[in-house]
């Protein structure tokens, strides 16, 4: 009961930790996203169109189908649909110097639009009874599980029984936490969110580094939409099922602190939380929703507490959401 | 031995818009040489240097290093041909520690911040700094940062070092420092080229001296040749008064006695510490300390601006002959009890007036409550600003321009205008001729030794140690938001308040070591 408890929390908080994940590479340059919702969606669309064309140009037949493509295509499409809204994000609020808060919520209203919009295109085409598509056969290739982990017991089951995305989200957290803090280039974008006068005077290219933060972090939030769908929906696309978990993925940095490695952490509790009251016998309708609420209660109470302690580290990039303008140093 | 001229300026020309930067400037800076650049606020001294070092691009002329010719087009490009920039406002991420803002942006290959801390602390011995690589940024002293800016482009292997308005935040006793350590530099081989305003750094640190006038080249003289009178004649374009008059002052009644008051900032630092002091009618109280010494706080804690946690501030109405005590009330009670006080802040848009508004709605800012009808009087606000913009020779192009077209010295005329306009019988000004060419300065000092004679009790937050003791009968030295030391303006030196500046932050870490 604990360890389903333990590994459905970890399933639900996946799609958390690659949000937050891209939204914090996307933050230390300096750059507020609110569009991670938006682009989570286009991310997870896009992967379940590429892997609908896949799995129809195969003849909907498992056996023709090739593992490594079946995976390949929609991850490639869900990279590619995703950092093409980072590309407009950063366009409207690097080069245009856009305001960041309206081009981002504008950004997650197109996305979810978007989204929206091909998924009732797909449900058309299929010709579906029910308001959904179902990608089972590629979703098998995204939740295939390690060999050996039947063979361990509930170690086996708490440790080798997820989807390889979560193995990658790990992965990629953790590789953005090293690169952030014991490279040049991690150094460097952080200056560039805390101060891009100075770094721009140390003569790093700010504008570059404000757009490849914003793209890496918009992919990589996208791949998370992808997880959503294969592994958790089990390749069940429905409109808006996807829910808040992009908000929530936002509230997830501040509850990290701006620590990839906090994150990983952080989006299992959010999970839990999320996951609590399914677990919890006897709990009324309005009682459920109330314990949704607990992930953003638990971000309210890391808020406090973080500008209670008042410590620097702890705060967001000192530029974040302003937007830079050369000549105006 | 025949000087090799380090970097050479050829007509060199820069607009903005229809402002004209720099016009056609001639400049040769050599090897194991301090040169100053001199010049008021706005006279392109610092537009010329971002040329050097690569933030701005020339529209017109060339830049010789080494007599061959350069393309300066970015920083990288003067990091290549090792010139480095020490910049008025800092440039470091305060979150980082002086190691990592030392190598930020550098292409070293691998990150090794041990690697780069040895190499600080070579630097450091070589020339005498004082730097803990380890520490962050955000917990040092300006003088400290400056250090990290200068070891920083050290760092990087510069020979030809420019510093804009380096002394401006350091005291007298920080300054010394700074002059040996860029003295060592010269004899080191280094160019040195420093950006000021202030005539006796020139005199007493520099070979030789360049004049910057609204952009256009003045001329290049040898200190050893030359006088205070003649830099500020070839400065200001005409011959200068540089004498501040300073009368007696006479009559002098207690106005305002400040008593114990402590103040604790949001963060919970206490910002001022127990201050007590007394202000006198018709005598100029100067307040001396390094910036952020608690000077702001101890103002707005008068205006009526800040939570007190201990003390009280009375105040002496000549009128009633009653002693108010004005802690922990708004403006609004204050000048209800018929207190006038009038606060020239030093953020001039932020606190004193509003960018977007022109000349007389400002003025109506502190008369609109005067009027007793439905809509707002405008009549008397008008005829004030026009007297303003008269006596003091705002250049405006009309009464209704929105102030934040103005110049600062403008801006600081219709401000310092309005205040005293009030009849004050308190009048604060915080760093009032900052970012003021000469002129406007002095127009500034007149005013308030006016304001003395009327018997106003002026309080004055100066930065520049000879104006104080020019200008000001007493001056009440702040350090670490505790009152120092009050000296007598006519005897006081430099030094004294110099030392005074820094007296209790040094007790404090005597005492953290025992």
């Amino acid at each position: 009961m604990i360890i389903q408890f333990i590994c459905r929390a970890i399933l639900l908080g996946v799609p958390l930790l690659y949000g937050s994940t891209g939204e914090i590479v996307t933050e230390k340059s300096g750059h507020l996203n609110l569009g991670i919702p938006g682009i989570m969606y286009v991310g997870a669309i896009s992967g379940v169109v590429g892997s609908f064309l896949y799995e129809n140009s195969c003849g909907n037949d498992i056996a023709a189908m090739n593992p490594f493509f079946a995976v390949f295509i929609p991850l490639l499409c869900a990279i590619v649909g995703s950092i093409l809204m980072g590309l407009i994000y950063s366009f409207l609020t690097v080069t245009l110097h856009a305001n960041q808060n309206v081009t981002g919520l504008a950004l997650t209203t197109l996305g979810i639009g978007l989204g929206n919009f091909l998924g009732a295109s797909l449900i058309n085409i299929t010709k579906s009874e029910l308001p959904s598509i179902a990608l089972t056969k590629t979703s098998s290739f995204f939740s295939a599980k390690l060999p050996f982990a039947d063979d361990l017991g509930w170690f086996g089951e708490l440790f080798f029984s997820h989807d390889f995305l979560t193995y990658l989200a790990i992965i990629i957290a953790l590789i953005v936490s090293y690169v952030l803090n014991r490279t040049c280039v991690g150094l460097n974008l952080r200056s560039v969110g805390e101060n891009p006068a100075t770094a721009d005077a140390a003569g790093i290219n700010v504008t570059k580094y404000k757009y490849i933060a914003t793209c890496i972090g918009s992919g990589i939030a996208g791949l998370g939409g992808l997880q959503y769908v294969m592994a958790y929906a089990s390749g069940v696309w429905s409109n808006n099922a996807f829910g808040d978990r992009g908000w929530m993925a936002i509230a997830l940095v501040i509850f990290a602190l701006w620590k990839p490695s906090v994150a990983i952490l952080g989006s299992f509790v959010f999970g839990a939380l999320c996951n609590a009251n399914n677990y919890i016998q006897g709990l009324g309708t309005e009682t459920q929703e109330l314990f949704k609420m607990l992930p953003y209660v638990v971000t309210i109470i890391v808020l406090i507490i973080t500008s209670m302690r008042k410590k620097r580290e702890h705060q967001p990039p000192a530029h974040l959401g302003l937007p830079y303008f050369r000549e105006e140093r | 031995m025949e000087k090799q001229p380090a970097i050479q300026l050829k007509n060199i020309t820069k607009v903005f818009g229809k402002v004209i930067a720099n016009k056609d400037i001639n400049l040769t800076a050599y090897r194991g040489e301090i040169l100053s650049i001199l010049g008021e606020n706005g006279s392109g001294k610092t537009t010329l240097m971002n040329m050097i070092s690569g933030i701005y691009f020339p529209d017109e002329g060339q830049i010789f290093i080494d007599e061959k010719e350069a393309v300066i087009a970015s920083p990288k490009d003067a990091f290549s041909y090792k010139i480095g920039m020490i910049h008025q406002h800092f440039k470091l991420v305060d979150v980082f520690s002086a190691a990592e803002n030392i190598v930020l942006g550098l292409d070293e290959g691998k990150y090794n911040l041990k690697a780069s801390t040895e190499k600080i602390k070579r630097i450091s011995e070589q020339y005498g700094f004082e730097l803990d690589p380890e520490k962050k940024i955000y917990t040092m002293s300006v003088s400290e940062k400056q250090t990290v800016e200068i070891i920083k482009v050290l760092y990087r292997g510069a020979d030809i070092l420019i510093l804009d308005e380096p002394t401006a935040v350091l005291t007298p006793q920080e300054t010394e420092k700074l002059f040996n350590i860029l003295r060592r530099m010269r004899d080191d081989g280094k160019c040195i080229i420093i950006i000021t305003h202030k005539l006796h750094e020139v005199l007493s640190l520099s070979d030789r001296v360049s004049v910057l006038r609204k952009g256009e080249y003045v001329g290049t003289v040898n200190t050893r040749e030359t006088s205070e009178a003649e830099l500020t004649e070839m400065m200001v374009g005409k011959k200068v008064d540089l004498n501040i008059q300073r009368d007696e002052p006479k009559d002098t009644q207690e106005r305002l006695v400040v008593k114990g008051i402590t103040c604790v900032d949001r963060v919970g630092a206490t910002v001022l510490d127990d201050v007590s002091f007394t202000a006198k009618s018709g005598e100029i109280l100067g307040i001396a300390g390094i910036a952020g010494s608690g000077q702001r706080e101890l103002l707005e804690a008068i205006a009526g601006l800040q939570h007190l946690s201990s003390g009280e501030i009375l105040y002496l109405n000549p009128k009633t002959n009653s002693i108010e005590n004005l802690r922990d009330k708004t403006p609004m009670q204050i000048r209800n009890m018929g207190v006038r006080l009038s606060f020239v802040p030093e953020d001039r848009l932020g606190m004193g007036l509003v960018g977007n508004m022109d000349i007389i709605d400002n003025m109506m800012l502190r008369s609109y409550s005067k009027g007793h009808t439905l809509f707002l009087e405008r009549k008397n606000p008008k005829d004030l600003a026009m007297k303003i913009i008269h006596d003091l020779e705002v250049v405006t192009p009309s009464a209704s321009t929105p102030v934040r077209r103005l110049s600062g010295g403008n801006v600081q005329k219709v401000l310092v205008g309005r205040e005293i306009a009030a009849s004050p019988t308190v009048l604060m000004v915080a760093y009032p001729v900052r970012g003021l060419d000469i002129n406007s300065s002095y127009m500034i000092y007149n005013l308030l030794n006016e304001q003395k004679a009327k018997g106003v009790a002026v309080i004055f937050v100066g930065e520049d140690l000879d104006v104080l003791i020019e200008l000001c009968d007493r001056i009440m030295v702040i350090g670490s938001g505790r009152i120092t030391g009050v000296v007598d303006g006519r005897t006081a030196t430099k030094e004294e308040i110099g030392l005074l500046m820094t007296k209790s932050k040094h007790s404090e870490e005597d005492a953290g070591n025992e």
